[in-house]
């Protein structure tokens, strides 16, 4: 080989090197036909690196501010008193000892609370985030037992819970209803989740269950959840000039100031809402009743407030998840494929919100399957309005059908992970589209591979190790992709000497699983920037757009708007080039960002830096702001993420006792972004599905709607020696139809683990429990 | 909370002295009182921290150990003669609470906790006839997983949340009172009482006794024993059923053997009839069940603790098995 040659090959090494570097314009729409985003085919950069949280310094040494560590000057301390009745009137208050005592600032009941209007239920518009359809200490109505019914404020935190428990209340009691056989017998309706029904009929079900030869048929129950977020919900607020400042805890900036906004009647620029740290969310840090009070509070005594929710107030004040009771029926062939599915059963809300636990969205598209029959119905029972927590219908809905399909395996003596496997659909069975990436028999196959699954005795209570019986057991997780319209970006490029940095800017929230250190990496990695180059601001409504930290789809939408506003950038860095540029003339979609400034795609010589073109243009900066586009992916394809989960569990033959000794996940999730935050989101997921396996449970009293067990003493969460090592593996396929190629995770990680804990269990003593916790008495 | 006043003993005369009134309490490591003060089910106005009052763990000229009041529950769980010869004190103690707490935690204090019946913590919206007496019990008919099938009453079923208690009841421990008349003793199962229709009084203490020490007897039985405790996860729960066993064997027989129950009555249980149904018979599953039948045959299970007869027997079984055959290490 000449010397020639070698050249020529080093140079075409370079020049390709550099191709590889260099990030074209990603589309902004995913439609069939259309180009994946470039950064799926970038394989050596920052994305798939395991990065270290931004913030886990600060708040390791306590110096991340969170909502209840703002500080304001001559800040009065919130503390409320709950009802403790289910429904009635306030007939008296009795505030004289509350109003003597200590340090009292004011007694605010609905006798004097300012005038607000009543906050539209969330879902009632797409900005509307409110707890429920109730006016907030505006009239004596009680609608549930907890409900906050007044707030003192007094100079200290002490001086204020001293003083909210010496007031006494006089009620007017009316007809509730608050146990689970009321409500069924007061009527059921037909479930709504987010104004759709939740329906669906394909084939006669019925007709096929009743001549199949292999049926299971079953009701599985699950009960009340309530949210524990490490951070009890709080907010420091103040009014000033007219205009109200909230430091809040919240996973939906923009649309919480929006309907803040609307209860006191303010325009939009005169609220501003921060939420730099959130301690956990989990789907309960949104708008309840304490901020409102707390802004109330603070225009009634004309100074700042922080109200800060007690572990207590956390479950009278906001909701959780609600119960089920699901039948579900699977109807197979003697090869053990399935012609009838039936999924149906209840769930109960509240008069005043619109929130049915949603739990068969999950097995929409779960298999394949000739007769489907889906149905979630409603009651209503007089207790504080649920909401969403982690993996809303999933979660419950993955634990009724994931039971089923192992009890039919067990009926037609297939192994359960090959009977999934068989009755893989190719298609959404529910909606007839085309899947836009499912992964799932590899996910199931590296699962078994890596647990030991061969290891399994099949025939259930046959392996022991002294008092201890031993089983494993398996299930499918699954929770959709999803991105909601109205996220934007904002990104500012600023030039300091030969160096520049970016801060790309989102409405959305970080709430400890790395939103703003994922955010970073993708946008440097878009920006052909490095890390320390980026910075990322967050969690403010003062920044444009609406992102909501929900139904895991924070991370596509912030990914899909900062793919608009890098192509925005390059536009405006092309005109402020010039004719002088290298890259004169270029069109924007002719050039892509690699190694902090522009290139031309098909030859990356004919550059220009991003500091030379502002130092060039005489700009110090650049600011562009663009709007993702629409989530038109959603209507073309059958989006989902899935897992397959498998544990080993032991239980004790005397006592009953359930130890999970051993757990995998192993996801099908698209392109992981950042694997070290990916493992700890995975992880928390199934953590919190061992707990709803094996120990949560809202104790609701029946007699009267009481939370009874309002603490981490008495509400059992699991602790450290529950929880065993947790294998967590994963695909990392793209999806060629998503920003990145990426899903959120934030929820997938819950789903399938009750199912896989109950399965093993049976696997190890012989005993299907079928309704949640799994305690020891169900299984002495 | 109400507010209070703090106030610190520097000997025993100083505490009895301070802590006289109706309205003051002593004050140990605070892990219930503190607690039990900002849910506003206890209202003190005077605290009198009794920590600096003796911690020691000495020999007694018996042969046995005192434990001052002021000791916390780690270094008592850490004694090398507690857990060399009264080994289910040192288990029963770790078998409660997390490490932080056991830090904090003394002796005396742990004698004198509440219950965690979650009726007795709701001062707002609960009826409790232990907490404001005469308004009724709403556990009874309600949430009562972790409430009594034994010596319970129409007034209250709680029971006694501590596993210190079960093993010190279990080993005929020896309370040390200081009160207004001077300096007592009693019975170690005499301390706690049952419901009956005054459930507000958790003991038979006067109002300013002070509890000053612990003497545990020496006790050759007890150097073969165990605390086991179940519960409904791995750790930091209260015990549905925890058994304090210690057993001594002659050959195949049972010679002596010390039982008490958690969880299951107002106070900790002592197996009075269980223990006598043991001694002398030939080790076997049949002769340990038929022992916990004996014990359990007036337990009056609630809706939500029909189980807890047939935990405790199984649970006793399994204890007493292991004794018996020596394998507890």
């Amino acid at each position: 080989m000449s010397i020639i040659d070698t050249a020529k090959q080093a140079a075409q090494g370079l020049m390709q090197g550099a191709i590889e570097k260099l990030v074209p314009l990603a589309p902004d729409s995913w439609i069939p036909g259309g180009r994946p985003d470039p950064l799926i085919a970038h394989k050596h950069g920052l994305i798939g690196t395991p990065v270290s949280r931004r913030d886990g310094a600060l708040k390791v040494k306590g110096e991340a501010g969170f909502a209840a560590e703002f500080r304001f000057d001559d800040m009065a301390y919130a503390a409320l008193a709950y009802a403790t009745i289910p429904r009635g009137r306030i007939t008296a208050i009795d505030s004289a000892a509350a109003d003597a005592a200590p340090g009292v600032v004011l007694v605010m009941t609905h006798l004097n609370a300012p005038r607000m209007n009543t906050p539209g239920v969330f879902g009632s518009s797409p900005t509307a985030v409110g707890p429920a359809d109730l006016p907030i200490l505006q009239d004596d109505r009680i609608h549930w037992n907890g409900q906050p019914i007044a707030c003192v404020l007094a100079e200290t935190q002490e001086q204020a819970d001293h003083a909210a428990s010496l007031l006494g209340f006089t009620y007017d009691a009316e007809p509730s209803t608050t146990s689970l056989e009321g409500a069924k017998a007061n009527g059921r309706e037909p479930g709504l989740f987010m104004g759709q029904p939740l329906h669906n009929r394909i084939g006669d079900a019925d007709a096929a269950l009743a001549t199949a030869p292999h049926v299971v048929d079953q009701v599985y129950r699950t009960p009340r959840h309530n949210h524990n977020p490490i951070e009890p919900h709080a907010a420091t607020i103040a009014w000033i000039d007219g205009a109200l400042v909230i430091h809040d805890a919240s996973q939906m900036v923009t649309a919480q100031a929006q309907t803040i906004g609307e209860i006191f009647d303010l325009e939009p620029d005169k609220v501003r809402l921060t939420s730099p740290y959130v301690g956990g969310g989990f789907g309960c840090k949104g708008l309840w009743d304490h901020q409102i009070i707390g802004a109330a509070a603070a225009k009634l005594a004309g100074r700042p407030v922080r109200i800060t929710l007690s572990r207590e107030g956390v479950y009278r004040v906001v909701g959780g998840r609600s119960l089920t009771e699901q039948r579900v029926a699977i109807g197979a062939t003697a090869e053990g494929r399935f012609d009838a599915l039936v999924h149906t059963g209840l769930s109960i809300m509240t008069p005043h919100n619109n929130m049915p636990e949603p739990f068969i969205l999950g097995t929409r598209a779960a298999y394949a399957c000739p007769n489907i029959s889906l149905q979630v119905d409603i009651a209503r029972m007089n207790m504080l309005a649920n909401t969403f927590m982690r993996a809303p219908g999933e979660a419950v809905g993955t634990f009724a059908l994931e039971c089923a399909v192992d009890e039919l395996a067990v009926d037609l003596g297939i192994d359960p992970v090959e009977l999934r496997i068989l009755n893989e659909p190719d298609k959404d069975p529910t909606s007839g589209l085309a899947f836009s990436s499912r992964h799932i028999v590899e996910a199931w196959r590296n699962g078994a591979d890596h647990f030991g699954w061969a290891d399994r005795s099949v025939e259930p209570a046959t392996r022991r190790d002294g008092e201890w019986q031993i089983g494993m057991g398996c299930a499918t997780g699954t929770y959709p992709y999803y991105r909601m319209p109205g996220a934007q970006a904002r990104i500012t490029l600023t030039r300091d000497g030969d160096a520049v940095r970016a801060l790309i800017e989102v409405a959305a929230a970080e709430m400890g699983m790395g939103t703003s250190t994922t955010t970073a990496i993708v946008g440097a990695e878009r920006l052909g920037l490095s890390l320390d180059q980026v910075e990322v601001g967050y969690g403010d409504s003062s920044i444009p757009g609406a992102i909501m930290a929900g139904g895991s789809q924070q991370t596509a939408a912030i990914g899909a708007a900062v793919i608009a506003a890098h192509n925005a950038l390059v536009a405006e860095l092309l005109k402020l080039a010039g004719n002088d540029s290298p890259l004169a003339g270029l069109s924007a979609d002719t050039v892509g960002s690699e190694d902090a400034g522009l290139a031309k795609i098909d030859d990356p010589t004919q550059r220009e830096s991003y500091a030379s073109i502002l130092t060039r243009a005489q700009r110090d900066s650049v600011t562009v702001t663009a709007a993702a586009a629409q989530p038109l992916e959603l209507m073309h394809w059958s989006m989902h993420s899935h897992s397959a989960i498998f544990c080993e569990v032991r239980v004790n033959a005397v006592t009953g006792e359930t130890r999970v000794s051993r757990i995998l996940g192993s996801f099908d999730c698209g392109r992981i972004l950042n694997p070290k935050t990916a493992k700890s989101q995975f992880r928390g997921g199934i953590i919190m599905g061992l707990g709803m396996a094996l120990m949560e449970e809202t104790q609701f009293d029946e007699r009267n709607g009481r939370i009874m067990n309002p603490s981490l003493a008495e509400y059992h969460i699991p602790v450290h020696l529950d929880v065993p090592e947790i294998d967590v593996i994963w695909t990392d396929i793209a999806d060629p139809h998503t920003p990145m190629g990426a899903h959120g995770i934030g929820e997938i990680g819950i789903t399938g683990v009750a199912a896989a804990v109950a399965n093993a269990v049976y696997n190890a003593t012989g005993k299907r429990v079928r309704d949640l916790p799994i305690t020891l008495d169900k299984l002495l | 909370m109400t507010p209070f006043t703090y106030l610190r003993a520097d000997t025993v005369n100083d505490a009895v002295r301070l802590g006289a009134g109706e309205t003051a309490a002593f004050l140990g490591g605070g892990t219930n009182i503190v607690d039990l003060m900002r849910e506003t089910v206890a209202r003190h106005e005077t605290l009198v921290d009794v920590t600096r009052l003796s911690a020691a763990v000495t020999e007694t000229a018996e042969g046995g150990l005192l434990i001052g009041a002021a000791a916390t529950n780690t270094a008592v769980a850490e004694h090398h003669g507690v857990r060399t010869r009264y080994p289910m004190l040192s288990r029963a103690i770790l078998a409660g609470a997390s490490a932080q707490i056991r830090n904090m935690a003394t002796v005396g204090g742990n004698l004198l906790q509440r219950t965690r019946c979650t009726y007795f913590y709701d001062t707002d919206g609960s009826h409790c006839n232990k907490r404001a007496p005469g308004t009724g019990c709403d556990a009874r008919e309600g949430f009562n997983r972790i409430h009594a099938i034994l010596g319970a009453s129409d007034a209250c079923v709680a029971t006694h949340p501590s596993d210190m208690c079960v093993a010190l009841t279990a080993l005929d421990a020896v309370v040390h009172v200081e009160g207004r008349d001077g300096a007592r003793t009693l019975p170690f199962g005499e301390l706690h009482r049952l419901p009956g229709d005054r459930p507000d009084l958790d003991t038979v203490l006067a109002a300013g006794d002070l509890i000053t020490a612990i003497e545990l007897p020496p006790l050759g039985v007890a150097a073969r024993s165990t605390y086991r405790k179940v519960r409904d996860r791995a750790s930091y729960a209260f015990a549905l059923i925890s058994v304090a066993a210690a057993i001594e064997m002659d050959g195949d027989r049972i010679a002596d053997v010390r039982i008490a129950f958690g969880g299951v009555a107002h106070k900790p249980w002592r197996a009075t009839k269980a223990e006598p149904a043991l001694r002398g018979e030939l080790a076997s599953e049949a002769v340990f069940r038929a022992a916990a039948a004996a014990e359990f045959a007036d337990a009056r299970p609630l809706r939500d603790n029909a189980f807890k007869p047939e935990l405790a027997t199984r649970t006793l079984a399994a204890v007493l098995a292991e004794l018996a055959k020596g394998d507890v290490a």
